[in-house]
């Protein structure tokens, strides 16, 4: 399904957040959000998983505009990995079988179909072999592994991750980006660092002050102007010889600004 | 079914001992509406205060130990009980009003009831902030209004005379020994009510338990779970306590006892919290009765006396300790 946000506005405590938010997730492709702390990236995501209603503008899923669902309906068709909930005592197979719970009514109890979906989600999150592991004794990327296998039991059409590498080791975030861009799901990221952005995204846009800034293919969003009026460091994005994005970074970033 | 069998035997011990065959007799002719026939010495010592009293204790230790399930998730607190909101503290001041000065016309439990609802409502409005119920800050409120009213029950306590003491200090330390027909039927009625109703959230309890943003994006309404628990467990944790008085530790410990053994997914816990805590508190209250019979105990000096090296054996045993 195709993200569609649109003139979205937020404010918490007087203060503008986000002003005239717009963007598109094509289906099936990965976009990620970025910009620099504070510019209102997890903001904007929260306003995608219910979790905070725009003042203005609207969030819609194809043709359905999410905030006038019911949450478990919206639920089932949006699935986060945030940055919370890690230190639960339930193990691996308990807690990707949440991601079952919008499926549910109060009564309802586990069916086939849940298993299924419960098994799928962690072949393809590839933690099938840590079902009966407590989450507490796994380390910080086998437990977003585990969150994105939760968020894949909802068999969602949006995914949407709040800085899914946080804490991660290098290798686990290589791992878990190259995951997410085989899913085939279509994503919207936050994503702080902006290397592995602009190797894991189709398109990218950056936020700053509540604004969108930029946005399209990576080498177009992504300009020494951005990097400098936004990020505030010297440094340009390129295509390599091998096809790969590489950002590459003055000699002094800080220079002359 | 070992609560029941647990049950039946224990109607049968007391100050007067009545054999397991008379006791079942007895229980199953008031069951199947036939008593004609029965010993009337036996009939009276167990159909009027033993199976009243065996049954209350049950209720409130299944209902106890489920309140203190849901609090200890929903505040995300392993020292959470279902006192925590101060809903215990509210309700004693109500007793010990009756019970030193005799107030009005108002019952003990109706007292306590009132006074629990009260204290209730109070750390509701205080604990919202923009009609959001926010944990965090309903725990310190509560742990706050809790310390005013204990000083209030102290005060009291103070001015009371030796004799209305004693009463006092079983009513604060819990004692189904009160337990009368009359009023069993309501309050089985509200605790096997409340208790079932709280089944039902066990799937959105482990979401709560996520976090807040979690649970919203597994499709919780969290602002209505969290209304929904909150006065379901009061109103059970209110109506025990004025029936029951303070019993306390059950609705600590019962609850972690249950996840060191079963793992903390509440469509586990929440069931056999209420039938742990049920058989717990039916065998307290046995001790409490018999150890020095005729002569009786308040049970929070047995919940914690015997609950609290039981539960100390079990964490030593290994595994670690399981949070909400």
């Amino acid at each position: 399904m195709r993200l569609d946000i649109a003139g979205i506005g937020v404010t918490l405590d007087g203060k503008p957040i986000l002003d005239g938010v717009s963007l598109t997730v094509p289906r099936g492709s990965v976009v990620g959000l970025v910009g620099p702390n504070g510019s209102g990236k997890s903001t904007l995501l929260r306003t995608v998983y219910r979790s905070l209603r725009p003042l203005t503008g609207v969030v819609k899923l194809d043709d359905a505009d999410l905030w006038s669902l019911p949450v478990r309906e919206s639920a089932r068709r949006v699935a986060a990995v945030l940055q919370e909930g890690g230190s639960s005592a339930l193990s691996v197979a308990e807690v990707v079988e949440l991601g079952r719970t919008p499926h549910h009514g109060m009564v309802s109890r586990t069916t086939s179909a849940d298993r299924e979906a419960v098994r799928v989600a962690m072949e393809r999150a590839g933690v099938t072999a840590l079902a009966e592991r407590p989450m507490v004794s796994l380390s910080g990327g086998e437990r977003q592994r585990v969150h994105l296998a939760r968020a894949l039991a909802q068999e969602p059409s949006l995914l949407v991750l709040d800085e899914p590498t946080n804490h991660l080791d290098i290798r686990a975030r290589f791992a878990l980006l190259s995951t997410v861009r085989g899913l085939g799901v279509t994503t919207l990221a936050v994503l702080h660092e902006l290397d592995l952005a602009v190797r894991s995204c189709d398109h990218l846009v950056v936020l700053d002050h509540g604004k969108v800034v930029a946005a399209g293919e990576v080498l177009d969003a992504l300009t020494p102007t951005i990097f400098r009026e936004v990020f505030g460091v010297h440094a340009k994005a390129e295509r390599h010889s091998d096809g790969v994005v590489r950002i590459t970074y003055a000699a002094d970033p800080l220079g002359d600004l | 079914m070992l609560l029941v069998v647990v049950m039946v035997v224990a109607t049968t011990i007391g100050s007067v001992g009545i054999p397991l065959g008379d006791a079942w007799s007895v229980i199953m002719g008031h069951i199947t509406g036939n008593t004609a026939g029965l010993d009337p010495v036996a009939d009276q010592i167990l159909w009027q205060y033993r199976v009243p009293r065996v049954l209350l204790a049950a209720l409130c230790g299944a209902g106890l130990s489920v309140a203190g399930v849901v609090l200890q998730a929903l505040v995300a607190n392993p020292l959470a009980d279902p006192y925590v909101l101060g809903i215990s503290s509210g309700a004693s001041v109500g007793a010990v009003l009756v019970l030193t000065a005799g107030v009005g016309t108002l019952g003990v439990s109706s007292a306590a009831f009132l006074g629990a609802a009260v204290s209730v409502a109070v750390v509701f409005a205080l604990g919202q902030q923009r009609g959001r119920l926010v944990p965090t800050r309903l725990v310190l409120v509560g742990v706050a209004v809790g310390y005013v009213l204990s000083a209030l029950t102290s005060y009291i306590q103070l001015r009371a005379n030796p004799n209305e003491l004693k009463s006092v200090m079983f009513w604060l330390l819990g004692s189904v020994a009160g337990a009368r027909w009359d009023q069993l039927w309501l309050v089985s009625a509200v605790v096997l009510s409340t208790v079932a109703a709280l089944m039902f959230y066990g799937r959105r309890l482990n979401a709560l338990v996520t976090g807040e943003e979690s649970a919203t994006s597994l499709g919780v309404d969290v602002r209505r779970a969290r209304i929904g628990l909150l006065l379901t467990s009061s109103l059970l944790t209110g109506t025990l306590i004025a029936v029951a008085g303070g019993v306390g530790f059950v609705g600590l410990m019962i609850p972690h006892l249950v996840r060191l053994i079963v793992g903390a997914d509440h469509r586990r816990v929440l069931p056999l919290a209420a039938l742990g805590g049920a058989l717990y508190l039916v065998l307290v209250d046995l001790l409490a009765r018999t150890l020095d019979s005729p002569n009786e105990f308040p049970l929070g000096i047995f919940t914690a006396a015997f609950g609290a090296p039981f539960f100390l054996w079990l964490l030593r045993r290994g595994r670690t300790l399981v949070e909400a």
